[in-house]
């Protein structure tokens, strides 16, 4: 089995996020035409210059027309992708590939979700016919599972853990409050969030991503053509994908401490990018904080935390914006709230803008030299997921 | 020689639920009474009441001698008509398609009376009688009234041990307005209380004269009599000069179940009973029925895992609003959460052993059990390298768990847990019957078959865990 990569072969010169809100106001088409505006204007293109589009939504539209009709792409390719909650992140998998694999000169990878539609909070997905039996439970509650699994295994008091990922979304809060593209923008602390009622396990709300619309854009060119665009591109280290096949809910040897998908695709994409030493070698790392227990067992399953460690390192500040490796610096899921199809190309917004010295004063994440990003982004639930590992780097190698 | 019939096996089912009956008079400021009533959860209907009792009465085990060649489910409740509830049944038991399964209900007296043609036919046949009894808020028949099922296998001595011989019996019919119901309503009608007493009593009589000759028994012969019917009145007055020791009736710990009742009370009583006592069922329902066994040596080794004393013990009560709640008597706002839609008809066809039967399968290579079924398994890869593994009646243990707050649930919280099973498999599966306050890790479950919720009037049927205690 192969996995070669496209290590340096396309790059990103162009992207736009538009705040995460309830957006009231706007439809998922003024959403696309915000997000897709500010991507072209920052790469200094037209819609018509680009020649081919992905774009991703779970549940908001379905085929590329629905992105082809807002913006009026004539002839165009248009495709639209879904892989759950990573579906940003697969849109711009496939818009690399289709530069790196010589079809295109360049394309625009474009994530939206327009959830607060729908009459009811949370996420709600499309009801397929089944016969019935699937489990009914939510995200948070799947989620919620870890904490109990994570505390035993590692013999960690269950209270101390629960103030463990308290402190993540404390963290990702403090980010989150000064960066105008977040939804909540008011510091939390971990002692409020410990006082809040449970709504799933030992999870409060605050424990939970919350929801939003949103929309974000990046524009991908053959990385010989980046510096036509932009003085300052991202290059393309590494893309990794790993749908699980759910044996977790079936084998009795998982046991709900660690994301084995989320794992195997940074093993993946490390290898695609040549590193080594994630810890050392990354300046910051972008990853799926849907629940706090999910951030707590990713800074282990993406080797920044040995097993069983992960719970210190986050008490001792390792991950904060002035840490050894800054998670998060723009607020997470936590503060922008998670429109499914947007996130994963949000999440390398956050990239664009840090890795670039875009990053205003007050939430700009100490490099230390250090030139690539991590962005994780996945799909389902623990026994039952997908992983995007995806690195990023402001130089050529 | 003819054959002697009987009673080939029996189970019952009474849910895990009480209501207080002081609980109510608390709450209304008057009705209720002393004692508790059992009350079906809200997951639960006289369809899966049915199969829980079915499934106590079939045993654990696989014996073909117990199997049942005909199924009837007898109901005042049923989940739907125009389509048969005892498929249901017989698709939750995984009973062979030869296997007739039909729908003997609409009056308490349907219940008995099915239980009579079934030891007067031939062949064996699995007699289920099913009750939910529902009565207005105050109302006699709220406080009365009990929720539960019982199940008899009828057969002859070939068929296997008899539990207990029929001996014969009498029925009595006529038509009179002692109480009644409008389909569709979920609570009946009585009229006063006097004139269901005396219409009663001759045909009680001739009834039970008719029973001792066609038996040959004098009433001193008799050990107990069973005497039941949803008149309290006349079942008490008049069950008093049948001189013969009549039964508690469980009117203080389960209440009244209706068309269960005759059943669940012979249930109870064969529980007990010692060899050769002659046991007389004596139902007032719209006439009287008479029917008379005697039980046999082999009843001690043949009974049910769980008595329908154990089921009285293993109880929790229900706040009274919330029994009102599950009974939609009292409509409560539901979590801001889109209702489940309803199952595929075909989807649920296809996976019918799944679903109803909760038939996962075994991986032939690695032994590996996958719940649900699959075709292509993990860590082998081989397609369709797969046997059924029927897990319903393995018990499992919960690995971890939680409570979910945010899920619809048509009585929210949901507690959910993984569970491993004995002789493998893992399942994460909703709980039932229980407490959230009182779950651990390491407690011992077992599959019971529940309703998940109802969408587009389609009843969406499934497994839960519920704990085992004690």
């Amino acid at each position: 089995m192969a996995s070669h990569g496209i290590r340096d072969r396309v790059a990103i010169v162009g992207m736009g996020c538009t705040p995460f809100r309830e957006h009231w106001d706007k439809s998922l088409d003024d959403l696309l035409i915000d997000a897709a505006g500010l991507a072209l204007d920052s790469a200094g293109v037209t819609k018509d210059d680009l020649d081919a589009y992905w774009f991703g939504t779970s549940q908001s539209a379905a085929s590329g027309i629905s992105l082809a009709t807002p913006l009026r792409l004539s002839g165009k390719p248009v495709t639209r992708v879904e892989n759950y909650c990573a579906t940003g992140s697969e849109a711009l998998r496939q818009a690399c590939y289709g530069v790196a694999s010589g079809a295109y000169d360049s394309a625009m990878a474009i994530g939206a979700e327009k959830v607060k539609d729908g009459g009811y909070q949370g996420l709600n997905a499309f009801p397929i016919p089944t016969d019935g039996t699937n489990r009914t439970l939510t995200a948070a509650a799947m989620f919620s599972l870890i904490l109990p699994a994570y505390a035993e295994r590692y013999g960690v008091d269950e209270d101390e853990l629960r103030r463990v990922v308290a402190r993540i979304a404390e963290k990702n809060h403090y980010n989150g409050a000064r960066n105008p593209l977040a939804q909540f923008r008011r510091e939390t602390s971990a002692d409020a969030i410990c006082e809040m009622p449970a709504v799933a396990g030992r999870l409060s709300v605050f424990d939970c991503a919350g929801v939003a619309d949103g929309a974000a854009a990046a524009i991908v060119v053959r990385a010989e053509d980046a510096l036509r665009y932009t003085e300052a591109p991202l290059y393309v280290k590494a893309l990794s994908l790993v749908a699980g096949d759910s044996s977790g809910l079936v084998d009795p040897d998982y046991d709900f401490t660690t994301l084995p998908e989320c794992a195997a695709a940074a093993t993946d994409a490390y290898a695609q990018a040549g590193i080594t030493d994630p810890r050392a070698e990354l300046a910051l790392a972008e990853v799926h904080d849907c629940f706090t227990p999910t951030e707590l067992v990713l800074m282990e399953d993406l080797g920044f935390s040995e097993p069983g460690t992960a719970w210190r390192d986050v008490l001792d500040g390792t991950f904060d914006l002035d840490g050894d490796l800054p998670v998060n610096t723009d607020g997470g899921l936590k503060s922008f709230g998670h429109p499914v199809g947007a996130s994963g190309l949000r999440m390398h917004y956050e990239a664009w803008i840090q890795l670039r010295d875009r990053a205003p004063e007050e939430r700009r994440a100490n490099l230390r030299g250090r030139t690539k990003a991590l962005i994780h982004n996945l799909g389902g639930y623990p026994g039952e997921m997908l992983s995007f590992v995806g690195i990023v780097g402001s130089e050529l190698d | 020689m003819t054959e002697t019939r009987g009673i080939l096996a029996y189970g019952a089912h009474v849910p895990y639920r009480r209501l207080d009956r002081a609980a109510i008079s608390g709450v209304m400021g008057s009705g209720g009474g002393r004692g508790w009533r059992s009350v079906a959860s809200f997951d639960q209907d006289t369809t899966t009441m049915g199969v829980e009792a079915a499934r106590q009465a079939l045993g654990s085990g696989d014996s073909s001698s117990l199997s049942p060649d005909s199924l009837w489910f007898s109901t005042v409740v049923p989940a739907y008509v125009d389509k048969t509830n005892a498929t249901t049944v017989h698709a939750a038991l995984r009973l062979d398609a030869a296997v007739p399964a039909l729908d003997l209900g609409g009056a308490v007296r349907s219940a008995v009376g099915s239980l009579r043609a079934a030891l007067a036919s031939s062949g064996r046949t699995l007699v289920v009688a099913s009750d939910l009894r529902v009565g207005l808020p105050t109302s006699a028949d709220e406080a009365a009234g009990g929720d539960a099922a019982a199940a008899v296998l009828t057969g002859s001595s070939a068929d296997g041990p008899l539990l207990a011989d029929y001996l014969g019996g009498a029925s009595t019919t006529a038509e009179f307005l002692d109480r009644w119901r409008t389909p569709g309503d979920a609570t009946s009608h009585t009229w006063e209380e006097r004139f269901g007493e005396q219409a009663y009593g001759p045909l009680l009589d001739r009834a039970w004269s008719a029973a001792l000759a066609d038996t040959g028994l004098d009433a001193a012969d008799i050990g107990t009599a069973i005497v039941t019917g949803l008149h309290g009145r006349a079942v008490k007055r008049l069950g008093g000069r049948l001189g013969v020791a009549v039964a508690d009736d469980l009117a203080d710990t389960v209440g009244n179940s209706g068309a269960a009742h005759p059943a669940l009370l012979l249930a109870d009583t064969l529980d007990s009973a010692d060899a050769g006592r002659v046991v007389a069922l004596v139902v007032l329902a719209d006439g009287v029925e008479v029917l008379m066994f005697r039980t046999t040596d082999a009843l001690a080794s043949g009974r049910p895992s769980r008595s329908v004393a154990t089921q009285v013990e293993d109880r929790a009560d229900v706040a009274y609003p919330t029994y009102l709640a599950w009974r939609g008597l009292l409509e409560v706002q539901p979590p801001n959460r889109p209702a489940p839609s309803r199952p595929s008809a075909s989807a649920s066809l296809r996976r019918s052993d799944w679903k109803h039967g909760f038939v996962g399968s075994r991986d032939a290579t690695t032994g590996t059990t996958h719940l649900p079924p699959s075709r292509v398994g993990i860590g082998g890869g081989a397609v369709d390298d797969m046997e059924p593994a029927p897990m319903a009646d393995n018990e499992g243990t919960i690995v971890t768990f939680t409570v979910d707050r945010l899920a619809y649930s048509p009585s929210p919280p949901i507690v959910f847990a993984v569970v491993d099973f004995d002789g493998g498999g893992r399942m994460p599966v909703e709980l039932t019957d229980v407490d959230p306050t009182e779950v651990a890790v390491g407690d011992r479950v077992a599959m019971t078959f529940r309703r998940l919720h109802t969408a587009d009037g389609i009843h969406n049927y499934f497994w839960k865990a519920r704990p085992v205690r004690g």
